[in-house]
């Protein structure tokens, strides 16, 4: 069935990540994860839009957002989607010294964008508004935070990749590991892009 | 053995379907219709039906002669022509079905929206009745004649009543099957729907969505009285209950005023936490479900959560049990004046 | 890479090679026996139920007892039974009728079995706990579900739901790749087996049909653990939207679980009528139109909440429009047997008692679908007389046709006949005897999930009627349950191909060596198997020469994984941090400890399998 038969990690077929069996599995596999991810935010999205306007007394969405901020984190989360895609270039030309140093600099944005997002939340308590405050509280913590929560774990997993990396190199076993964590990065940032317009613009507007 | 079963079932089906129109329990069986809500139910149902026993029909027929013209016979080993398919065949039983469902689909969207419309589409100044459900009981209100009471609903028969559905806890569900369909009362919502009695009669009522543990004991009653006896009964039930004339009731009173009135209303217009007593001895039930004699209310006040009465009722929200807050005799004479308490 | 790692695996005893096992036919045994095991538990379940409703005002299982039963029998049927049943049937067959060596994702494939089993037995705990079984349906509505009216139940049916259904959408995702990158040469997509058909199609459904149950699930847990407010209505929540969300899975899980039924049916109908399937393509598109009208139908589960005549409307009418593509099967059955030589199997002996009892099932829902009518049936006994038609008389139906018919795949020897045509019966018998009965009750005003009925209200004689029958159903079970151990103790051996089947498992050993093929089989068209008997071969045209096999290596990880979680779970429930700290570390390190460790695998060599022979 295989196409390439590269079993020597000094020579990359051109696209590492679908040159095996695995590699294609694990990519399809992710695509169709990612799928099921999209209806899970699309779920919390419609909570969120059925509960935005119950503040049962606390600050509404128009008191409470500051767009400046949310701004640059979503310039930051842009940026580290750039990033990524350097570095699977950077992979597909198989070097390596430039795919960590991307997925570095990936990580380095992810964990900033998380800083603001800390700090961001921590504001919003001051102001009373909570995850136990009130109906919009509790559906707001809960999409913008699952979305957090990817970030979280994303910058998690690439930084366990590229510990892996050091040890191992780039084969094509790793390849496939790196092409789909980009790929989990980009939709992790799709997302916010949504959270973004559906969650601030719309908060701040409608 | 095969054929004479499936023959069996089909004959059981369609003869119970049949007869059993009529049948049931006339003030509870949605198959013996008293409302003009479930008139129409029951016309669909049966409209359904028969279009659906026809669909059966055809298969039966088919899979029974199937089943006999292509069984296996002894020695027979041949193989049968391996065929694909049929476009003809397969059209037809495509387009059969969409004919048959766009046939129920037109009463059915026209229904749908007679059962929401407004119950003034047919009856001037309908009355208005707020049902609110608790666990495990009904509070009925006529904003408009200032009554508060409850599980019993009284409806003027002939004509559209308005009903306004919620609910203080969790989800219930309002049916009368007798007179028509059912709506849910959601916490923090309020649902609207008419009610329509053909004629005058006493309708059970049961709570269809899981509630807790007396899910299956929430029995309500509507009763329709001719328009002139609804309006007696409205005017009955502003009047101040008389006056206890036996001691016993008289003590009673005493008791029900130290121990009950935090969370019974005796007055028509107000509302209470537990139940509005007002007229309780006249209610068709204790609780919704008992017989209203003296003893079953002693059953009740005694240990509402009791394992043969409605268990889980004595939660927070619920009623306590009085059999260590009063002694038997006590609750005997609470019960006495309680039966005092009618609007005759 | 390297390729020396020798079988030394093999040597360990059985317990530790199944907890350990990545190949897809162990994997299928374990579904199969914890399926079974928790169908066993929901079934008592049942009966206890009947028994209580057998008269009226009857004193056994009274208020909260009986909603525990209700609660968890629902919940252990759909989820714990049923689903894993499937899952089962699944793992036994697809790879083999794709011709494949394995699924795309072995360890993966043990997870989610992992995580169903430890969620299912979890959830089950509950009922040895001091706050007892959740007694909230297995629909568990909020605000009912929530802290202020139930206790430590609910957790656990969250939580255990949380862990199950993470498993079976990683199952849904793995078919999804196999199905799509792992077919043999030849076999395209409209070449394949209808019961890889229907299981593609119910992976898609698991994909996006099991988030919504996620999120759910999570809001649940949040309100009930963490004090949020979706639910609270004080605090402006809302209570729909768990009936919205729940709903958005609900309905497809019924297609999820009923397509793969109709996909062994369209085995086992053509196999025993000696006959190709009628009308392949339309069969295929019928799958597919089911599948996608499911998800734009949950609203018919919600007509009396009071969306509006509009809202109901629009989604009646989607609803009937499903009768079609149903409809198309039933008369693809009955025309596959028609000019065909029926045998009567104990297989197709229950595909035979499908096509009745299911129509019956199917034009009820049809009747459920017209909102003025569900104003009069909804959560009343009708809808349960419904749903067990579709449900038992569909589902369980073909997961018995399927049983019947992959046993000797599975195991190698063959189930009695005898006793399996005296379990088909009893249990037609009695499952009719059961529910048909329970229409009427409902239109006689019994709602459902009632504990009791008065006296005097004209039920009694159908409850009574019904018990009997759920009796017959258990007697049923006792007769299939001695046909298992009597079939392990002394059964007769089965021969690769004891049907004259017609697809590529059956041009196989029974039961399958652990590469499944020898030489990867090349499809020629539908039914690939039955093609080369015709032009007298007794093996398939190999489509690749004898070569080395390249084997997944068995891991204890998934299991660890899914323990890990299981104990996070009682943290969870009883709020202790070290609990959970604990479990989620276990279950996290474990994952670790895949991504850091490649798993190279082991190699069968070509030696080795030509002394295996075939």
């Amino acid at each position: 069935m295989s196409d390439t038969h590269v079993q020597t990690s000094t020579s990359l077929p051109p696209e590492p990540e679908k040159a095996t069996m695995e590699g294609r599995n694990k990519f399809l596999g992710f695509w169709l994860f990612l799928g099921a991810e999209t209806v899970l935010f699309a779920s919390l999205f419609g909570t969120y839009l059925g509960l935005r306007n119950s503040t049962n007394g606390g600050p509404t969405t128009q008191e409470l957002f500051s767009l400046p901020m949310v701004f640059v984190a979503t310039v930051i989360l842009l940026v580290s989607s750039l990033t990524s895609v350097l570095a699977i270039q950077a992979m597909h030309r198989n070097n390596m010294k430039g795919l960590q140093f991307w997925f570095g600099v990936t990580v380095l944005l992810g964990f900033s964008f998380l800083g603001l997002e800390i700090y961001e939340f921590v504001e919003y308590v001051h102001h009373g508004h909570t995850f136990t405050s009130s109906a919009f509280g509790s559906a707001f913590y809960t999409l913008v935070g699952f979305h957090g929560g990817h970030v979280l774990f994303g910058v998690l997993w690439i930084l366990v990749l590229q510990l892996q990396g050091i040890k191992k190199g780039l084969t094509v076993v790793t390849a496939p590991k790196y092409y789909v964590a980009s790929l989990y990065w980009h939709f992790v940032d799709l997302v916010w892009v949504f959270i973004f317009t559906v969650v601030y613009l719309m908060g701040k507007v409608g | 053995m095969k054929k004479g079963n499936l023959w069996r079932l089909l004959f059981l089906v369609s003869t119970l379907a049949l007869v059993l129109t009529g049948c049931g329990d006339p003030e509870l069986s949605a198959l013996d219709p008293k409302g003009t809500g479930a008139d129409m139910q029951l016309d669909l149902i049966m409209l359904s039906l028969y279009i659906m026993l026809g669909v059966m029909a055809v298969v039966i027929v088919i899979f029974t002669y199937v089943l006999i013209r292509y069984r296996q016979r002894p020695g027979d080993n041949h193989i049968p022509k391996q065929v694909e398919g049929n476009t003809k065949l397969e059209i037809i039983w495509t387009v059969i079905p969409i004919i048959l469902l766009i046939i129920l689909a037109v009463p059915t969207v026209y229904q749908t929206f007679v059962l929401a419309e407004d119950a003034a589409e047919t009856t001037e100044d309908p009355v208005e009745i707020k049902v609110t459900a608790h666990q495990y009981w009904w509070e009925v209100e006529y904003p408009e004649y200032e009554i508060v009471t409850a599980q019993d609903i009284y409806i003027p028969a002939g004509e559209r009543v308005h009903i306004e559905l919620t609910s203080v806890d969790v989800i219930h569900s309002f049916w009368v099957p007798a007179l028509g369909g059912k709506m849910d009362a959601n916490p923090g919502l309020v649902n609207e729907m008419w009610l329509e009695a053909k004629q005058p009669g006493t309708y059970k009522g049961k709570c269809a969505e899981l509630c807790g543990a007396s899910h299956a004991k929430m029995d309500f009653k509507v009763v329709a009285l001719e328009r002139d006896q609804f309006e007696k009964w409205v005017a009955d039930m502003k009047e101040p209950a008389p006056e206890p004339t036996t001691v016993s009731a008289q003590e009673g009173k005493q008791l029900f005023e130290n121990n009950c009135m935090a969370c019974h209303a005796t007055d028509a217009g107000q509302k209470s936490l537990g139940p509005n007593l007002n007229g309780i001895a006249d209610r068709k039930t204790i609780a919704g479900f008992m017989d209203n004699d003296k003893e079953n209310l002693e059953k009740w006040i005694t240990d509402p959560a009791a394992r043969d009465v409605k268990p889980g009722s004595s939660g927070p929200k619920g009623m306590p049990a009085f059999h260590d807050k009063l002694t038997e005799e006590e609750i005997s004479k609470v019960a006495e004046y309680l039966q005092t308490l009618t609007i005759e | 890479m390297s390729t020396h790692v020798s079988h030394a695996h093999k040597k360990k005893n059985i317990l530790w090679d199944y907890l350990t096992t990545v190949d897809h036919k162990k994997i299928a045994i374990l579904y199969l026996f914890a399926g079974t095991l928790f169908l066993l538990i929901g079934g008592i379940e049942a009966i206890l139920m009947r028994l209580q409703l057998m008269v009226p005002e009857n004193d056994l299982f009274v208020g909260t007892t009986f909603n525990q039963l209700l609660t968890m029998h629902g919940t252990t049927m759909i989820f714990f039974a049923a689903m894993p049943l499937v899952f089962a049937l699944m793992n036994a067959a697809i790879p083999l009728q794709i011709g494949a060596r394995d699924v795309a994702f072995p360890f993966l494939n043990s997870l989610g079995f992992w995580l169903f089993f430890f969620g299912a037995t979890l959830t089950n705990i509950s009922w040895f706990t001091s706050g007892g079984a959740p007694e909230i349906g297995w629909t568990a509505y909020a605000p009912l579900a929530l802290p202020e009216y139930t206790g430590t139940g609910s957790d656990y049916y969250v939580l255990g739901l949380q862990l199950s259904g993470a498993g079976t959408l990683i199952g849904g995702i793995n078919f999804l790749v196999t199905i799509i990158n792992m077919r043999a040469p030849g076999m395209t997509f409209m070449r394949m087996p209808l019961f890889t058909w229907t299981s593609f199609v119910i992976s898609a459904l698991i994909l996006f049909a099991f988030p919504p149950l996620t999120v759910g699930l999570f809001l649940m847990m949040f309100d009930r653990l963490f004090g949020a407010n979706f639910f609270d209505v004080t605090m402006g929540g809302n209570v729909i939207i768990w009936e919205h969300l729940f709903w958005i899975f609900g309905h497809p899980e019924v297609y999820i679980l009923i397509l793969p039924a109709f996909g062994v049916f369209s085995e086992v109908i053509p196999t025993f009528s000696k006959k190709r399937l009628f009308g392949y393509h339309s069969m295929v598109f019928a799958t597919t139109l089911i599948a996608f009208l499911s998800f734009m139908v949950w609203v018919h589960h919600m007509f009396t909440v009071g969306l509006g005549p509009v809202a109901n409307s629009i989604f009646a009418v989607a609803t009937t429009a499903i009768a079609v593509p149903t409809g198309i099967k039933v008369f693809n059955w009955l025309f596959t047997m028609w000019g065909g030589r029926i045998q009567f199997t104990t297989a197709n002996m229950w595909a035979l008692g499908f096509i009745p009892s299911f129509v019956m099932g199917g034009v009820t829902g049809v009747m459920l679908a017209l909102p003025p009518a569900d104003f009069q049936f909804h959560d009343s006994y009708f809808v349960v007389a419904h749903f067990h038609y579709v449900i038992l008389g569909g589902v369980v139906f073909g997961l018995f046709a399927g049983l019947y018919y992959w046993w000797p795949k599975m195991f190698g020897t063959l189930l009695n006949e005898k006793l399996g045509k005296l379990h088909f019966w009893l249990m037609f018998i009695g499952f009719h005897m059961a529910f048909l009965p329970q229409h009427w009750l409902g239109l006689m005003g019994m709602p459902r999930r009632v504990y009791t009925y008065l006296e005097g209200q004209q039920l009694d004689t159908w409850n009574y009627v019904s018990t009997i029958g759920a009796l017959i159903m258990g007697v049923a079970t006792i007769v299939f349950a001695i046909n298992i151990v009597m079939t392990f103790v002394k059964g007769e051996k089965a021969p690769a191909d004891p049907w004259d089947g017609r697809t590529l498992e059956w041009s196989i050993p029974s039961p399958p060596p652990e590469y499944n093929f020898k030489q990867t089989p090349l499809v020629k068209g539908i039914d690939a198997f039955w093609i080369e008997k015709m032009q007298g071969n007794k093996e398939m045209t190999p489509a690749e020469p004898l070569g080395d096999i390249h084997m997944p290596s068995p891991s204890i990880l998934p299991f660890i994984m899914s323990l890990g979680f299981f104990i996070a779970s009682f943290g969870f429930i009883y709020h202790v941090l070290p609990v959970i700290i604990i479990g989620m570390g276990i279950g996290l390190g474990s994952m670790l400890a895949r991504s850091l460790k490649d798993d190279l695998g082991y190699h069968i060599h070509t030696d080795e399998l030509q002394e295996k022979g075939v």
